[in-house]
């Protein structure tokens, strides 16, 4: 018989303690729990929809391991702080922010919980239990500028943006170079329309920018609306954030998918494993996290070989748009001669490049 | 040149037909003394139905179904708003706090009846003029558009008639204006006020399905974005009168088209956020103006906003 004294006490009452909690982990698995913030509605057909996208392959993937939520229409304003922390209070361990408009909401939301995981989509703001996630679209932009700078009659594209935050600033001027690539006297024209979903003004934008003169509309807003003006007026447009030819069967020429489902499935077994930490990744067409639609039946085949070009050029690194020489709107040289943009540049891009109207 | 400015009045044409029905729809609400601020959720309410019923009976009934789908539109929204008229007018509740909540429950009940609808298209409810006069590069300005078009300015003029020219609209303002007196004299205040709802209503489902049906033929959530809340600023801009907000609404349109062309042709000297607030920065300045210009007290119905709750 073991000597009954208070130290052994002490021992086996905390041993009898733990015992229910740690046997619980080992023996209930109770499934993992993940949170997703959307901008958007999810039927949106285009951001969101593509992130919801994701998370449901994730769902069928690791049935029974992970059950998610969601919550969408999330406004990017101090509003979202207290629908972040309700997530997590509902016993989501990862959370992930879709947007770049959630960047200090999260963070904020972070401090306030160190004990839940979060994951920020499009920012550049990192904490010890905030990870960064990003899929680099501008390598889509690449492709579609070389097709309308082959395409392009007017010898002027349109761009429909959102905000001006880095993520579209990179989108312009990549959709911008690879096009003067083709065409050096190419120039795109800007509108931001301050919203990332707004059907009828996208239109209106669209349609504007269709009078000025351009024969090529790429967009960075989420819905079809532009396309569907593109395909009125007879003039060639390229989806965003998904497949978006029934719009348009005419206009879209291809798209720019988001393909998020293999990155969320990748994290969510990373917290079941236990080996989550805090990232800074940036996807593109080598982890297969952006892909393009198919071709448009009205692609001459010398287009399609060229923008297959760009695409192979970036899965194996020998291709990067945003190499030198690169002048900015006012002239100066912002990437000498043959050498290639950081990463970190890219990240905090707010400046056009020569032969964007903005 | 021409191609230009033809190119510039048909778009905003297309951006202020959807407000100006709505718009249309409110003038007569308010003037009969009721405040309805649930414009927005009555559009997308009106925008989801007639999108549906068009995508519905598209194969069966081939043309007519957008007119089914605009007649559909209308109910929808005059439904909705009977949901607020028996709130506000039988149980005497608060009109914004009513008012608010229409909106919010038309988004909500919008989404949940457009969640099917969501990545199907319709075709666009386009100009029922021959192509040779819709599609002209001329003749499109005056021909090239929807029916919704014709059909909005059509009922600016007819409701700016009706209230200021018929009896019946005489009596509408009266009630606007004094409802006790009104009461008094023995008309009824509480029906004449319902139809005036459900006018606004039908205005606003109309005015909504525009969205859905002929500037973006699809559906998405919340697919008006706020053009609800610019309908019932231009009822006030144009102090509460039909000429006045044609003109409002038209302004409306083009500071709104301006800010996307000033966009485009680079000349944003100013935030792109500037632009935007345009056209609420010009109704703040043109309603100091209206203010200043020592008309006492406001051009408002004097019972707007007010229950109606006889003693006798």
């Amino acid at each position: 018989m073991s000597l009954t004294t208070r130290r052994n006490f002490m021992k086996t009452t905390a041993v009898g303690l733990a015992a229910p909690a740690l046997l619980r982990r080992a023996w209930a698995a109770e499934p993992l729990k993940l949170g997703f913030v959307y901008p958007g509605p999810v039927g949106d057909y285009g951001w969101s929809w593509a992130h919801n996208k994701g998370r449901l392959a994730m769902d069928e993937a690791l049935k029974g391991q992970v059950v998610s939520s969601y919550v969408e229409n999330v406004k990017e304003d101090a509003s979202a702080i207290p629908i972040i922390k309700d997530l997590a209070q509902q016993g989501n361990k990862l959370i992930f922010t879709a947007s770049f408009g959630f960047m200090d909401q999260t963070i904020e939301a972070a401090k306030q919980l160190p004990d839940t995981k979060f994951e920020h989509c499009a920012g550049y703001k990192k904490a010890d239990n905030v990870g960064l996630y990003n899929e680099r679209f501008y390598q889509g932009r690449a492709v579609v500028g070389t097709i309308a700078g082959h395409m392009s009659k007017t010898g002027t594209i349109g761009y429909l943006g959102s905000f001006k935050i880095p993520e579209v600033v990179m989108g312009v001027n990549a959709f911008t170079l690879s096009a003067q690539a083709v065409n050096p006297k190419i120039t795109t024209k800007l509108v931001m329309i301050d919203s990332w979903f707004d059907p009828a003004k996208e239109a209106s934008a669209a349609e504007t920018l269709a009078n000025l003169g351009c024969d090529f509309i790429t967009t960075h807003t989420d819905s079809p609306a532009a396309l569907q003006v593109c395909e009125k007026r007879k003039i060639y447009g390229f989806g965003q954030g998904a497949d978006m030819s029934r719009f348009a069967p005419h206009a879209h020429l291809t798209a720019i998918e988001d393909n998020w489902g293999p990155y969320y499935i990748s994290r969510a077994k990373a917290m079941l494993d236990g080996t989550w930490k805090p990232d800074d990744v940036w996807m593109g067409f080598k982890e297969g996290c952006v892909e393009m639609a198919p071709y448009n039946k009205a692609m001459p085949d010398d287009v399609k070989a060229a923008a297959d070009k760009i695409i192979a050029g970036w899965k194996d690194g020998s291709y990067d748009v945003f190499t030198g020489e690169i002048k900015d709107q006012s002239g100066a040289v912002k990437v000498p001669k043959g050498q290639r943009m950081e990463d970190k540049d890219i990240a905090v891009m707010d400046w056009y490049v020569q032969g964007v109207q903005s | 040149m021409l191609t230009f400015i033809i190119d510039a009045l048909v778009t905003v044409v297309g951006v202020t037909t959807p407000i100006l029905l709505a718009a249309t729809g409110e003038l007569v609400v308010e003037k009969s003394g009721v405040l309805n601020l649930g414009v927005e959720g009555m559009m997308l309410v009106g925008a989801v139905t007639g999108f549906a019923i068009a995508l519905t009976y598209g194969d069966s009934l081939g043309a007519l179904a957008p007119w089914l789908g605009v007649v559909c539109a209308a109910l929808a929204g005059a439904a909705s708003s009977m949901l607020f008229a028996a709130l506000v007018l039988t149980l005497g509740s608060n009109q914004v706090a009513t008012g608010l909540a229409l909106t919010i429950f038309g988004i909500g009940l919008s989404s949940l009846i457009g969640s099917g609808y969501v990545g199907t298209i319709i075709p666009a409810f386009d100009s029922l003029f021959p192509d040779s006069l819709a599609g002209d590069p001329l003749w499109r300005v005056i021909f090239g558009y929807s029916p919704l078009v014709y059909f909005a300015l059509i009922m600016i003029f007819a409701v700016g008639w009706f209230l200021n020219r018929t009896r019946a609209g005489l009596i509408l303002r009266a009630i606007g204006e004094n409802d006790i007196s009104a009461h008094s004299i023995g008309y009824p205040v509480i029906p004449i006020r319902y139809a005036a709802i459900a006018f606004g209503g039908a205005m606003a489902g109309i005015g909504g399905c525009y969205f859905s049906m002929v500037m973006t033929p699809m559906w998405a959530e919340q697919m008006t974005a706020g053009r609800g809340w610019i309908a019932l600023a231009l009822v006030v801009f144009s102090g509460w009168r039909a000429g006045r907000l044609l003109a409002g609404a038209y302004f409306f349109g083009v500071l709104m088209t301006l800010e996307l062309y000033a966009k485009a042709s680079g000349f944003s000297f100013l935030p792109s956020q500037f632009w935007a607030a345009m056209p609420y920065l010009m109704a703040v300045v043109v309603l100091a103006v209206i203010s200043s210009r020592g008309v006492a007290g406001s051009e408002a119905p004097a019972c707007l906003g007010r229950p109606f709750l006889p003693s006798s």
